[in-house]
């Protein structure tokens, strides 16, 4: 098992003849994911260099393919434009890539596609490692196993998976959230998921400065999955209040967001919060020692 | 981008919601002929984007043409001193010549983006005229919120609610609903983060009207509004954000601190959490930075020109986790970028990881820098070297 990809899901790339669009779809493939082709307005009919058939329309891909899952790199003005593409074609989760997207697009998406779960925007998308990849992570750093990561973004989820990964904690589904405002899934519904999975034995939560997303998982944590080991991280500690640093909702807004609120909430929940990257695998080892509970290291 | 007063209340006029009778000027004898043409009573308001106007003395009254010139010129002859919101302080450059209200209540409304709710929130209460916040800490009781369905939008019965719920005057609650709803619509067709009425003033002659304004637009959806350019050019511009432009990242990628030690990293999580590595290692960040993907030789030379050349750093501190990039490429950028510039130098340290690492490595030290293998070795290193 894993959360929300695995080996059969579909997936299909919105914006694959662009420069990302194509780049991506080369990387997703080779990693092993099902890429089953892509779409461009004007372009169907047409293949990519590894042979994945172009459409023009994703109710198109989704009647030839039988595609669950897309990947959309457009620029920001159309992001919303894809993502109720996708909706209406019958698409189960949509990984939204594109920074930029003005927060009240997503505010109209995210109230009028239920039925579909999005990932983003402005993340780098998810892994289940061994199994598939759907965004722009670079798969070699991540190996098969039993952690459930979450995290706000993309290098940092890389660093701290990298680190877990040398020291033998493999990863079961790592979910880049992405770094708005206002996102399609926050990290209470990847726990939501990681609880019922079978796989996911212990969890690495990896938030930043800005919104109450942490302080949310932090309560969902205390009352839903208090018996499973976890260890979180909080970047930011020195940002500067009314100033957006990199991510559009990394901004701590007079008392609110503060990392200092965050890692109170985590600590209060018993979530023991690195102070650094490099001490997550020791604490994580610690938590799951404590509670008695073997985490094979990349066992599957 | 934040508006200025005066620009929102131009947002709110045309809206429908009620503002006060006003004139925007620039010099003390605008202010003069302005009061010359249309006695009255009036209130001379500083145009900055920074709050605490009335307690800095940028608020006040003019009974008639002289006293005008002599309150603006009083205005406009000091910038607004720092507080706590705004370290710098703020130029003014011009007024708002005012209606003076005579007020008999202030009230609270405001519009916004609710991110753990992922919907538009209204905001009210019977208390205005100070800072939400403090509102919230002494009277959390009288704040009333609802959060719209998007799909569904405004309805009056919306306002009528909050305005019960609040516990507004009773003088409010026939002209409140449309209020509620004008600015509703407002927050809607710009796109807004924030629109907030504070104070919602209900006047002894029993008339609701937007005692000020604030409007902060989402610089996201600022592509939408080619008409309110002439405004973002007249706004107080952020330095920062105009370095960042300058050097070719985006607007949010640069962010200046008081320290020695520069940094540099590629992402915004990686970029934090290399300012939270230094200051862990004792050290002072002189910046937030981050470079964004593909590392070349012309990007990372911007950026170590924009560090360098625009804050106290005496070491820079580069931190790059090269997932898909290759670490040789990055290396020769690094290289390249220190030959080509002309700036002055500062050490480099630098880690870098990524295919290729160990070649990248052996192509720094070749060249004078120091690579480290790990995040806090670099931290380490980059605040020794910093002192």
């Amino acid at each position: 098992m894993s959360i929300f990809l695995d080996k059969n899901s579909k997936v299909i790339v919105q914006g694959i003849t662009g420069a990302e669009g194509s780049y991506h779809a080369a990387r997703m493939h080779a990693y092993g994911t099902n890429v089953v082709g892509g779409v461009t307005p004007g372009k169907g009919g047409q293949r990519t260099p590894q042979g994945l058939p172009v459409f023009d329309t994703v109710s198109e891909a989704v009647a030839a393919t039988g595609a669950t899952h897309s990947c959309i790199f457009v620029p920001p003005p159309f992001a919303a434009d894809a993502l109720y593409e996708a909706h209406a074609a019958g698409i189960a989760l949509a990984v939204c890539i594109t920074e930029g997207v003005p927060v009240h697009d997503t505010l109209k998406v995210v109230g009028a596609t239920a039925g579909m779960r999005i990932i983003g925007p402005n993340c780098p998308g998810l892994v289940s490692p061994g199994k598939a990849l759907v965004g722009i992570m670079p798969g070699h750093v991540f190996k098969e196993g039993t952690v459930g990561v979450v995290s706000r973004s993309g290098t940092l989820t890389y660093e701290v998976v990298d680190l877990l990964t040398r020291a033998g904690f493999g990863q079961s589904t790592c979910v880049g959230v992405g770094g708005d405002p206002v996102i399609g899934t926050t990290f209470v519904e990847c726990l939501r998921e990681f609880k019922n999975d079978p796989q996911t034995q212990a969890l690495v939560l990896c938030g930043e400065i800005g919104g109450t997303d942490e302080e949310d998982v932090a309560a969902f944590i205390a009352e839903h999955v208090a018996d499973v080991p976890v260890v979180a991280f909080v970047g930011g500690r020195n940002a500067p209040p009314g100033k957006s640093l990199g991510h559009a909702g990394a901004i701590v807004s007079g008392a609110f967001g503060t990392a200092q609120s965050k890692i109170k909430a985590f600590e209060a929940a018993g979530v023991p919060v690195a102070g650094r990257p490099s001490e997550i695998p020791a604490l994580l080892a610690s938590e799951v020692a404590r509670r008695g509970r073997p985490v094979p290291a990349a066992s599957f | 981008m934040n508006l200025m007063e005066h620009q929102g209340k131009t947002l709110f006029r045309d809206a429908g919601i009620p503002v006060p009778r006003s004139h925007h000027a620039r010099t003390p004898e605008e202010v003069g002929s302005f009061i010359d043409a249309t006695p009255g009573a009036w209130v001379v308001k500083a145009q900055v984007l920074m709050g605490g106007r009335g307690k800095a003395g940028k608020i006040k009254l003019a009974g008639d043409a002289s006293q005008g010139r002599a309150v603006a010129e009083e205005i406009l002859a000091t910038p607004m001193p720092p507080n706590r919101q705004n370290p710098h302080g703020e130029p003014i450059r011009s007024v708002l010549v005012e209606e003076r209200l005579a007020i008999a209540h202030e009230a609270y409304c405001a519009i916004t983006v609710d991110r753990a709710a992922r919907k538009p929130v209204l905001i009210v209460s019977r208390f205005g005229g100070m800072d939400i916040e403090e509102v919230a800490e002494r009277h959390p009781e009288s704040l009333a919120k609802f959060y719209v369905d998007t799909a569904i939008g405004y309805s009056p019965f919306i306002g009528r609610e909050l305005a019960y719920r609040a516990g507004l005057d009773a003088g409010y609650h026939r002209a409140f609903p449309a209020i509620a709803g004008a600015l509703y619509d407002l927050f809607f067709r710009y796109g807004a983060k924030l629109v907030e009425i504070n104070p919602l003033a209900l006047t002894e002659d029993g008339r609701v009207v937007a005692s000020d304004a604030k409007v902060e637009l989402d610089d996201d959806a600022l592509h939408r509004h080619p008409e309110l350019s002439e405004w973002r050019g007249a706004l107080p511009l952020d330095e920062d954000e105009i370095l960042a432009t300058g050097a070719g990242v985006g607007i949010r990628n640069f962010r200046r601190f008081p320290g020695n030690v520069g940094t540099m990293a590629n992402g915004a999580g990686l970029a934090m959490a290399t300012m939270d590595a230094v200051s862990n290692a004792g050290g002072h960040i002189a910046n937030f930075l981050d470079v964004g993907g593909g590392a070349n030789a012309q990007r990372v030379r911007n950026c170590y020109e924009l560090v360098v050349n625009n804050t106290g750093a005496t070491v820079f501190f580069v931190n790059i986790f090269g997932g898909i990039t290759r670490g040789d490429e990055v290396a020769r950028g690094i290289v390249d970028a220190m030959r080509q510039t002309t700036s002055r130098k500062i050490p480099l340290v630098i880690r870098l990881t990524g295919t290729n690492e160990a070649e990248g490595r052996r192509i720094l030290a070749e060249a004078g820098m120091t690579p480290v293998e790990t995040m806090d070795e670099g931290a380490r290193k980059a605040v020794e070297l910093a002192s």
